[in-house]
């Protein structure tokens, strides 16, 4: 009961850095925000921003961090448990990179359900390409007999396998063409609905997080420089000029004043 | 007359089958004293224009087309010795990564100064003094620094406005940039832009703009083509892009989010099968 009541994902004061001495770089510095449970939340920013850094640091891809992450109230310490994989799940940039090559996608969601302890693989997997919109007929392709949005639809449900609460979205659409990126938010929000999912999602793309999030944090050289609901993102009123420049550079190309 | 006129532009490739894809089929526009945007999504077949115009396409791809003329002259026309003379110096182009498009073992300043001496007879003195003054001319704080750095010390933005010194430096009549912006974060896309704009507007050249972004098109150039499947299936000012009447178009515009018109659900776009051939009624 008490699981419902805290925040889905909550940092406080994290801080990553890679390398040591002179070489160290200190890609987050002492970020703060939270995610509610059967929320949506948005980190934006430009290349080298550190919001990546973030969704890694969470996972545990990043080892060297300082500061606290709770997933559903639990706090998380240098090593990740089975249940935390269980609860909190990601689904990467491009698609093209994160499927093997050569396992089908039923092998890709057979050792993912193995792995996580599930039974019923045989049923499962049906349901799985049920839920991400893929018939039966994709269960045996390879990736190079997917589209790119196919895949990531393929990618999705991977994440969806052991039916986390948790999804690290990270840039989930920008290797898709419009009109593709279109249908996987759609799924995307479709699946939120229906699952009582909580997302992180990190884009560079500011109409793509006002659609698909409540809040955001808007990232710059390591730091949070601001945090906003989506409605004042729409009404274009940032309190921060870094901010106010991205807005205004999402809307298209304005000649020097 | 126009920069350049394109006629009933064609581009195959060979199928195992023994069939032919038409990864460009029938196009045609002409390009004055202006930005033209081509926008399409991939496999539409803008980047395929883009080069076809250079005639940068390999075997067993073909090219065939009524009429290329660069000012009145025919491509079609040109040896692939005279075709030299012509790529770089009078029609150039820039691509989307300067990652990929730069050579990592040349610095900088040797790669402009190539440019130029291929094109222009000059000594290596003035050729110096021509690229440096051109890496001004893109707004690089630090021309002199740049000049000895190799492209890996280089930013992307910082790359791409390299590539543009690079490609302006012959002085071309027509200036063909695919997806010239897409790598980099939209504060430098800004400015990336404005220098090519600036650059653009002050030489008289004409701009190809070849993208995906269609807002960022909207925005920049004067005149859009959109292509589908090999065709260009509808042309607008591009202020009135939002006023367009073909399908694809409004189906691309209208499955982008919008932070100023909020929605729950985004349209898909249903494709159909028709838009990959010409209306019955445009048959001459």
């Amino acid at each position: 009961m008490t699981e419902e009541l805290q925040p889905a994902i909550k940092v406080d004061d994290l801080s990553v850095w890679f390398g040591e001495g002179t070489d160290r770089v200190d890609a987050v510095k002492n970020a703060s925000f939270e995610v509610p449970t059967g929320g949506s939340f948005g980190l934006v920013g430009e290349s080298g921003s550190g919001k990546s850094t973030i969704l890694r640091a969470i996972t545990g891809l990043a080892s060297t961090w300082t500061g606290r992450i709770e997933t559903t109230g639990r706090p998380l310490g240098p090593k990740r448990d089975k249940v935390f994989y269980r609860t909190v799940q990601m689904v990467f940039q491009d698609p093209y990179a994160s499927l093997h090559p050569r396992h089908s996608v039923d092998q890709v969601l057979d050792e993912t359900l193995r792995l996580h302890g599930i039974a019923g693989t045989n049923e499962r997997i049906p349901e799985l390409l049920d839920a991400v919109g893929l018939g039966p007929s994709f269960r045996f392709r390879y990736p190079h007999q997917l589209s790119g949005g196919q895949r990531q639809r393929v990618a999705i449900a991977r994440a969806l396998a052991p039916s986390p609460k948790i999804l690290l979205l990270d840039e989930p659409t920008s290797a898709l063409d419009v009109s593709v990126q279109a249908e996987i938010l759609n799924l995307l929000s479709d699946l939120r609905a229906k699952n009582n999912l909580s997302y992180l999602m990190v884009s560079h793309d500011l109409a793509v997080v006002g659609h698909m999030c409540e809040a955001v944090a808007v990232m710059q050289n390591g730091e949070i420089v601001e945090t906003m609901e989506i409605a004042a993102l729409r009404a274009l009123e940032a309190s921060e000029a870094y901010t106010q420049r991205l807005l205004d550079a999402s809307l298209g190309y304005r000649a020097a004043d | 007359m126009s920069l350049l006129e394109v006629e009933n532009l064609e581009v195959t490739f060979p199928t195992r089958d023994g069939g032919l894809f038409h990864a460009v089929r029938g196009v045609s526009f002409t390009l004055g004293d202006e930005r033209l945007g081509i926008v399409g999504e991939s496999g539409s077949g803008k980047s395929m224009t883009g080069r076809a115009i250079l005639r940068l396409i390999r075997p067993p791809g073909r090219l065939t087309a009524t009429r290329i003329a660069l000012a009145g002259e025919d491509l079609l026309k040109k040896s692939e010795i005279e075709m030299r003379a012509i790529r770089g110096r009078r029609i150039s182009m820039v691509m989307q990564d300067p990652k990929f498009s730069l050579n990592p073992v040349m610095t900088v300043g040797e790669q402009i100064m190539e440019a130029y001496q291929l094109h222009a007879r000059a000594s290596s003195r003035e050729a110096r003094r021509r690229a440096l003054e051109m890496l001004n001319a893109v707004q690089i704080r630090d021309p002199e620094r740049v000049f000895r750095a190799y492209p890996h010390e280089v930013s992307g933005g910082m790359g791409q406005r390299v590539m543009i010194a690079m490609m302006l430096i012959p002085d071309p009549d027509i200036l063909i940039a695919d997806e010239p912006t897409s790598a980099l974060d939209v504060s430098v896309q800004t400015e990336v832009l404005r220098i090519m704009d600036r650059l653009v507007k002050e030489r008289g050249m004409g701009l190809i703009f070849i993208s995906h972004d269609l807002n960022l098109v909207a925005s920049f150039c004067d005149r859009v083509l959109i292509m589908y499947a090999g065709r260009v299936v509808e042309t607008l000012p591009a202020a009135r892009l939002h006023d367009a009447k073909h399908p694809y178009t409004k189906g691309l515009l209208n499955s982008l989010p919008r932070l100023d018109a909020p929605k729950d659900k985004l349209e898909v776009l249903s494709r159909d099968p028709a838009w990959a051939h010409p209306p019955p009624s445009s048959a001459p």
